[in-house]
């Protein structure tokens, strides 16, 4: 598996961990109540767990897995890219409502996870390729 | 495939078509005919697809095709393994009668039921993150 690869898996299961404790504290709270406040991690619960986990995962396998160029992987600058854009809107999307909403903060999030996405996208395309080409 | 792999693998399947029917349940309209629980199925719904389909189906995958841990252990503790699949399903089993019964008419007793779901869900992830985490390496 490349360095990258690594990055991307490790992190993807750090959201995991983070999304899933959220989760679970959401559901103690739904039978036996602690405390109101748990309900705003909702949307830190889904964006950990959709983006943070799940897309980040299959980043992470698609740049193992992908046809090669004999054993280079393309544009790998574009594929760092993607991480450091994907990670950067998480948080952003995620501390929105701690940061102030007005500021924009959640807007730029979405903005650079749509970034990340195009530069990942730039960088698997030609991967996607039959044999030997 | 390992054993545990087709298990993960299986299960995933009857989640998915779980997860279908429950959103068909929670899509029909109202009637006196219909279990009053079917109109709380919505949380269900997603956590059949997103737990049960998705997250179970990488999980199998991963144990089969993650880079080996060692040449003894090759795909990390077993045991740990085999735990993240009993405690993640029966946490998600009991979230599907526990969460609609206790959303429909709420009880101690579904409370209490809904609050192990979520420590037995969380466990099983959890196992399944310490299994993993070894296994993604460089080479």
């Amino acid at each position: 598996m490349p360095g990258l690869s690594v990055w991307y898996v490790r992190t993807a299961l750090v959201y995991l961990a983070l999304g899933l404790t959220f989760g679970m504290l959401m559901l103690w709270h739904k039978g036996m109540p602690i405390h109101p406040a748990l309900w705003a991690l909702l949307p830190a619960h889904i964006e950990f767990l959709l983006l943070g986990w799940t897309l980040q995962l299959a980043f992470g396998v698609a740049f193992w897995i992908l046809p090669r160029f004999r054993t280079k992987r393309g544009n790998v600058r574009l594929a760092w890219l993607a991480y450091a854009l994907l990670n950067a809107g998480i948080w952003l999307v995620t501390l929105d409502p701690w940061l102030g909403r007005l500021a924009g903060w959640g807007w730029t999030g979405r903005v650079l996870e749509a970034l990340a996405v195009i530069a990942f996208a730039l960088h698997a395309w030609p991967r996607i390729k039959p044999p030997g080409a | 495939m390992p054993p545990l792999t087709r298990l993960f693998i299986k299960t995933a399947l009857v989640y998915l078509a779980l997860a279908l029917l429950a959103g068909l349940a929670r899509s029909l309209p109202p009637s006196e005919a219909l279990p009053a629980f079917f109109a709380y199925l919505t949380p269900v719904y997603f956590h059949l697809f997103m737990a049960g389909w998705v997250l179970q189906l990488i999980i199998g995958v991963g144990y089969w095709m993650f880079p080996k841990h060692t040449r003894e252990q090759p795909r990390g503790n077993e045991a740990l393994a085999w735990a993240a699949y009993g405690l993640l399903n029966a946490g998600l089993a009991l979230r599907v009668v526990a969460e609609p019964l206790h959303s429909l008419q709420p009880h101690p007793a579904w409370g209490w039921a809904l609050a192990l779901s979520a420590v037995l869900q969380w466990l099983g992830g959890m196992a399944f993150v310490a299994n993993a985490w070894p296994r993604i390496k460089e080479h």
